[in-house]
């Protein structure tokens, strides 16, 4: 098959992976790359019988015309997304940038943290700020030393960069909000904190700035369907105000945030998750038994 | 040549539909009316008084030539009939199915003052079925005008609108967000009031007409309606992005689990297919005793669908009563059949946590009807004293939606004070060559006012763009009509190109 000119949309042009939990994928979208704005997500889809999972953009270059996720296999969807997602497969859908893009003028010096799966899209962020002649402050969490990624990428948009691991065998032993507090100590001036990363580290660094009331941003990730405010699946409560994450967000403030309501629902769908998960992962074994070349019998469900 | 008819010599009966039974059908998502046989679209064609001014055409948002077609019927002339139907109605498969023809042109056909009206409905979805069979469609002689017109919104306002616009040699572009086109008629209606394949052959009849789709692509997003006028060359651009953004009530525990949108349960069981769970990834929760709460048609939908994926009870509430339910007549009537426990003049003052973060139920409070209020529905009012309980596990919200801020938030287009786009009679809005219609105007209407609303709007972008409106130039050759090429009066040809704006 020759398409010499129109090259198959959403095609994945790279692949990176830095633990046996976190991937990253690099697809191919002009238009998107030309269009997306750090703090905003796209929604993807691996195949027709897919899920629609919402993923922050970590990065989008406009020269090359490609759009970056990391993303961390903890689902059935991502875990089978990091099996199938080869270099020169395509993703059967991606649709975005969705969201409001982040604020970023303003700020002379803030704190960019990220956590977890927050790592990477803090880092759109970072440059952002830095490009608007901000004080950057960076701040990132890993479980320990081996998981560490991007270090070289954050110091090159960070004034300076904070890092902090959980067994203390890289940079500072301990949560991010440690991290937090020792950029706090040392620079009395910060203007803006903006947190990414699972709702309870979200939740953690907007309890260590609250006291000093030092403005707080964090971008949620409740479970979505659409992307385009239609089924309300995505709604977070943010002071006396129930919104839509999807198109009033991502980013909220972090000292408006419900997070014990949105932990909540974040679980409405676990049960599922988990018969989804282990039915694919039993679809998987049995599939390994089969021998290679048979392929349809691979495909075929579990008798 | 038909004899004169009277009131008298018809079908006294209205000819019935043949229906899965009840007890059958809530097991599966298979189509419920199962449409008209040949025999029995002429024995209810027979019932019509073919009147010379019917009031039906009147009773119709898009003035569907009602006694013509149906004439067609009568002369055995399916093709004719839905050529008829086509001149001025892209969906009749899809309208005859989900139209509330009984306050359309069923509510007012004179026949219905003695007797039951005539099904037009049910004779207009046979004339689509049969063009769907057989695989007919009208593809009319296309003059490219050398214009370029971007469509926002697959729903039906956009394919009314893309028909219009590619009949009259426009190149045309549907952008849809989602990754399949169809919008309410794909996410939201299901299947078994209105299958897929029906609306995979209506959007095979844009593409035959040249019309491209373009789906995964959120328009405001990736690129503004002010960028297609300005840099990627559209000279004119509809917006069909329809309702969004479903109402909650802002009651007391609307965030447990076991809570959430009628669109949400819909566009899950629907477009993601999460009734076929764990084959496709989708997820959806399921209830035991699944609470409703609204009655329109989402409402329906929502509760015909619980019982489809296995609830056990499923319930509707409702502020006020049967008469003011905004559903269409057939889907009351199809709920009720299935077992659905209606309880009228009734709301939920609070939603009860099971302790472990879902819904084990709801408090609800009795509703009178009071004064009317200014729709002219008498308005509910609590009754004091009438709090109860409620045992339920699932709680679907079907109350409404507000405007989807998407297409506001990104471009300087004028919205009225709700969130909607203001657009004038002809449809065009605060920007030049920009025109919108269907809910995102009007707020959550109906199909075929949608498909209206496009179809209005093509008229509009037509003047815009100096093209002559041809709406009559694409009836097929008629008899007699001897001074057309391909079907088109020479006279017609849309080769004037001078724009007006
Ligand atoms: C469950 C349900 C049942 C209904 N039943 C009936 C019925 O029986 N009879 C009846 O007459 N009416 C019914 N209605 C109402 C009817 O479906 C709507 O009035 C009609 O579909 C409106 O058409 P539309 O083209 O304006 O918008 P929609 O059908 O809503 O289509 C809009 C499309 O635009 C897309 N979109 C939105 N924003 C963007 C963007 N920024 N970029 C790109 N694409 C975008 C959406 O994804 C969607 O596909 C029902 C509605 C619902 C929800
Ligand atoms: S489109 Fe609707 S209102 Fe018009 S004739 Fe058909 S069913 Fe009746
Ligand atoms: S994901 Fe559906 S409204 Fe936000």
């Amino acid at each position: 098959m020759h398409e010499p000119e129109q090259a198959p949309p959403f095609e994945i042009v790279a692949r990176e992976d830095f633990s046996d939990v976190t991937y990253l994928l690099e697809i191919r979208h002009p238009l998107m790359a030309k269009a997306a704005k750090p703090g905003q997500f796209v929604i993807v889809m691996a195949h027709e019988h897919g899920e629609r999972i919402p993923l922050t953009i970590a990065d989008f270059d406009r020269d090359k015309g490609t759009i970056t996720l990391v993303i961390q296999a903890v689902g059935k969807t991502t875990r089978e997304m990091q099996q199938i997602c080869r270099v020169g497969t395509r993703l059967y859908g991606m649709v975005g940038p969705m969201g409001l893009p982040s604020h970023l003028g303003g700020a002379k010096k803030v704190v960019c943290v990220g956590g977890g799966l927050g790592v990477a899209p803090i880092f759109p962020q970072a440059r952002g700020f830095k490009e608007s002649g901000a004080y950057v402050i960076g701040i990132v969490g890993f479980r320990s030393k081996s998981l560490i990624f991007w270090e070289k990428k954050f110091r090159s948009v960070c004034d300076e960069l904070i890092v902090c691991t959980d067994d203390g065998s890289a940079g500072l032993k301990g949560l991010v909000t440690l991290g937090i507090k020792a950029a706090i100590d040392k620079h009395s001036d910060i203007d803006e904190v903006v947190a990414i990363g699972p709702p309870i580290m979200m939740k953690a660094c907007a309890e260590a700035t609250r006291p000093h009331k030092i403005k707080t941003t964090v971008s949620l990730n409740p479970v979505m369907v659409d992307g385009t405010g239609m089924c309300g699946g995505c709604r977070v409560k943010i002071g006396e105000k129930t919104m839509f994450a999807c198109v009033d967000g991502p980013d909220f403030d972090g000292h408006k945030v419900d997070f014990d309501d949105l932990m909540a629902r974040l679980k409405r769908y676990a049960e599922e998750e988990k018969k989804a998960l282990e039915k694919w992962q039993e679809t998987c074994r049995l599939s390994g038994l089969v021998p290679a070349p048979s392929r349809a019998s691979a495909g075929a469900p579990p008798a | 040549m038909a004899k004169k008819k009277t009131i008298r010599t018809i079908p006294q009966e209205r000819t019935p539909i043949r229906e899965q039974p009840p007890a059958e059908r809530v097991r599966n998502f298979s189509e419920v009316a199962c449409g008209y046989r040949l025999e029995d679209a002429m024995r209810e064609a027979e019932r019509c008084l073919l009147c010379p001014d019917p009031a039906c055409v009147k009773g119709c948002p898009v003035s569907i030539d009602i006694p013509g077609f149906i004439r067609k019927i009568l002369d055995k002339d399916a093709r004719g009939a839905y050529d008829v139907i086509t001149d001025t109605n892209l969906l009749p498969a899809v309208c005859g199915r989900v139209c509330p023809q009984e306050n359309q042109c069923e509510g007012v056909c004179p026949v219905g003052e003695s007797l039951e009206p005539v099904a037009i409905g049910r004779l207009e979805r046979w004339v689509g079925d049969t063009a769907i069979a057989e695989r007919w469609s009208n593809l009319p002689y296309i003059e490219p005008s050398g214009f370029k017109v971007g469509i926002v919104g697959s729903g039906p306002a956009g394919m009314a609108c893309a028909a219009d616009m590619a009949k009259a040699g426009c190149e045309v572009i549907v952008y849809e967000a989602f990754h399949q086109p169809g919008g309410v008629l794909r996410y939201g209606i299901p299947d078994f009031r209105l299958p897929n394949e029906v609306i995979d052959a209506e959007v095979a009849n844009l593409v035959k007409l040249g019309v491209k789709f373009e789906c995964n692509t959120l328009v405001g997003r990736l690129f503004t309606i002010e960028q297609m006028i300005d840099e990627m060359g559209f000279d004119a651009v509809f917006i069909g992005t329809g309702a969004g953004y479903p109402s909650f009530m802002g009651i007391p525990g609307e965030s447990l689990s076991g809570v959430l949108s009628a669109n949400e349960l819909l566009t899950r069981c629907n477009l993601m297919r999460a009734r076929d769970f764990p084959s496709y990834d989708t997820p959806l929760e399921l209830g035991r005793r699944v609470a409703v709460i609204g009655s329109g048609n989402t409402a329906m939908d929502a509760m015909r669908v619980s019982l489809r994926l296995g609830a056990e009870k499923v319930y509707c509430i409702y502020r006020r009563t049967r008469a003011e339910c905004p559903a269409r007549a057939e889907e009351i009537h199809h709920a009720e059949e299935e077992g659905i426990e209606f309880h009228w003049l009734t709301t939920p003052i609070e939603i009860l946590d099971d302790g472990k973060g879902s819904a084990r139920g709801m408090r609800c409070i009795r509703m009178e009807l009071g004064e009317p209020d200014e729709s002219g529905r008498r308005r509910p009012v609590p009754v004091v004293g009438s709090e109860h309980e409620f045992e339920c596990d699932l709680i679907v919200f079907a109350i409404g939606t507000n405007a989807n801020p998407i297409i506001g938030q990104t471009s300087k287009i004028r919205l009225n004070r709700w969130g909607y786009i203001e657009a004038d009679e002809t449809l065009a809005t605060s920007m030049a060559g920009v025109f919108a219609g269907g809910d995102i105007v009007t707020g959550a209407a109906t199909v075929i006012e949608a498909m209206g609303a496009g179809r209005k709007a093509a008229r509009s972008m037509k003047a815009y763009l100096g093209l002559r409106d041809t709406d009559v130039v694409y009836l097929p050759p008629r008899k007699g009509q001897e001074g057309k090429a391909f079907g088109i009066d020479l006279a017609e040809r849309n080769f004037v190109r001078v724009r007006v704006a």
